[in-house]
């Protein structure tokens, strides 16, 4: 019984971070039709500027808030000065320009943040909590994890649902032609939706680094168990994604506890197979739109 | 009042409008008719300025409106319902009605929101509804309920009777006539539907291969058999 509820704490905390990662992805293929590969290099950027932060004697909250910012500011930049070129043209050209971010951003963050593991802080305890005398697999961080994703989902979806700038948005993500005739700035939308999704990468990002050692690739694994997250929701569903990420952080959670750890990376694939096997489209993809 | 002038635009490789002139007056619906490929929906898309034009004016009053981002028409008076209905199926009815509201100048008065679902009481039993579960017609609806909501000087319709039934086709047409009567609401509709177009229209111009053949009053054209017959097939 112990087992069972540490093995299921474990995979909600975990599940929570695959959840804002997949998230991160949902909202750049929402509104421009592009799989973030450089989504996790993004975030790791914006992590090694916190613990740069952090190092030079400021508070971790400073530095969180300030990794959040250099998110949205890297995120517009990306959008504006490297994905916008190559909108509209054929697929392939943003999938290898990402990719080819990932790998310079990688380049990059080795030359100028160093190759080694660097030990990042927590902002609470990473030890169990203990209950009624027994210490369970929920940390003091993990339950600040489920918290702040628990935060953005619900901010997100505020804004998209009850906002006229969250409106546009959606407008400007489903049908551009339609929504420019409407007045919505289109390639300013998409900016900002770039710039939200690197937000919620970046926290994805943070969440991962406390309380463990961060490296240029430290976010790498996590890109593939995102992207899996992901495409179990279906690619055009944020909270499929949120529920995606969930249930994959839970599965592999208890592959782990109760078969091996060593078949954690195993599991996800069959997850994913058998996920485009029964619903290509994801779990909880809308309805396809119906031909009048 | 809306003037083209010397209007020449290409649609991918091919120059769809040459040399294009007419004058939609104030209040009065201005029909813009012709086969097929004749250059219709590139000239209304030209006005808007989705597309580019290579040469010639589009003039609204006295303000140039040449090159004009089509993201400025909504705020200038002007609303485009493009071909294909162009409703955003994944948004609710009142979602999309509020966008056109946005565009004018950012807001949305509910008294407008009103209006319109007086005018289309089937949109306001839908109103929480996602469009995509709307009928061809109550798409019609929507999307010309949502260009209202910018409270237009001129409406720019192309095709709003495509693929409808005639008499839903009958009724949109019927409040459009009584839009323009009421309220000085200047329209200029791009049509297939000759016959349809021809029954609301004060003006009508006729384009082939991209020119204009055609520039009359609307009862003059129905009058005309040989021009019809040539032209409009009926």
């Amino acid at each position: 019984m112990q087992q069972f509820v540490n093995t299921l704490l474990g995979g909600l905390t975990l599940g929570m971070v695959y959840a804002a990662f997949a998230l991160a992805l949902v909202l750049i293929w929402r509104s421009t039709r592009i799989v973030n590969f450089a989504q996790a290099p993004m975030a790791m950027v914006t992590t090694f500027i916190a613990l740069e932060v952090i190092e030079h004697g400021h508070s971790y909250w400073l530095a969180f808030a300030i990794a959040l910012a250099a998110g949205l500011v890297l995120g517009a930049a990306v959008e504006r000065v490297l994905v916008r070129p190559v909108e509209g043209g054929p697929e392939i050209n943003a999938v290898i320009l990402t990719l080819g971010l990932f790998i310079v951003l990688h380049a990059a963050a080795s030359v100028v943040f160093g190759n080694r593991y660097r030990s990042f802080p927590a902002a609470f305890g990473i030890r169990g909590i203990e209950v009624g005398g027994t210490t369970i697999a929920l940390t003091g961080f993990g339950v600040f994890t489920i918290l702040a994703v628990v935060a953005v989902m619900v901010l997100l979806v505020l804004l998209f649902r009850f906002t006229d700038l969250g409106l546009r948005m959606r407008a400007a993500a489903h049908n551009q032609e339609v929504a420019r005739l409407l007045g919505v700035r289109v390639g300013r939308m998409l900016t900002l939706g770039w710039a939200l999704a690197a937000v919620v990468g970046s926290l994805s990002g943070l969440l991962i680094a406390g309380g463990s050692l961060v490296s240029p690739g430290y976010m790498d694994s996590v890109v593939v168990f995102g992207f899996v997250a992901a495409v179990l929701g279906g690619l055009d569903s944020p909270a499929g994604a949120v529920i995606g990420g969930l249930f994959l952080g839970l599965a592999l959670s208890f592959v782990s506890g109760y078969v091996g750890s060593q078949l954690v990376a195993l599991a996800a694939l069959a997850i994913l197979m058998a996920v485009l096997f029964l619903r290509p489209d994801g779990l909880f993809a809308p309805t396809r739109e119906r031909r009048v | 009042m809306l003037t083209v002038s010397g209007l020449t635009a290409s649609y991918g490789a091919v120059r769809a409008l040459r040399d294009v002139g007419f004058t939609a007056p104030r209040g009065q619906v201005t029909a813009v008719l012709g086969a097929n490929g004749a250059g219709k929906t590139t000239l209304l898309r030209t006005v808007s300025g989705l597309v580019r034009a290579e040469s010639g004016s589009v003039r609204f009053g006295d303000r140039e409106l040449t090159r004009t981002a089509p993201e400025r028409m909504p705020g200038l008076g002007l609303s485009h319902v493009p071909e294909g209905r162009g409703v955003i199926t994944e948004l609710t009815v009142e979602e999309n009605l509020r966008l056109g509201a946005l565009g004018r100048d950012g807001k949305v008065r509910p008294e407008q929101l009103e209006r319109v679902f007086d005018l289309f009481p089937v949109l306001r039993d839908r109103r929480s509804a996602t469009a995509h579960v709307l009928s061809g017609g109550e798409r019609q609806m929507l999307v010309i309920g949502r260009a209202l909501m910018a409270a237009p000087t001129v409406l720019l319709l192309d095709e709003p009777s495509l693929g409808l039934a005639p008499r839903v086709v009958a009724q949109i047409f019927d409040l459009l006539a009584g839009l323009v009567a009421d309220e000085g609401l200047t329209v200029v509709l791009v049509e297939q539907n000759a016959r349809s177009a021809l029954s609301i229209a004060h003006r009508a111009v006729v384009l082939n291969l991209g020119r204009v053949v055609v520039d009359d009053d609307a009862d003059v054209l129905a009058a005309d058999e040989q021009l019809r017959h040539a032209y409009l097939g009926f």
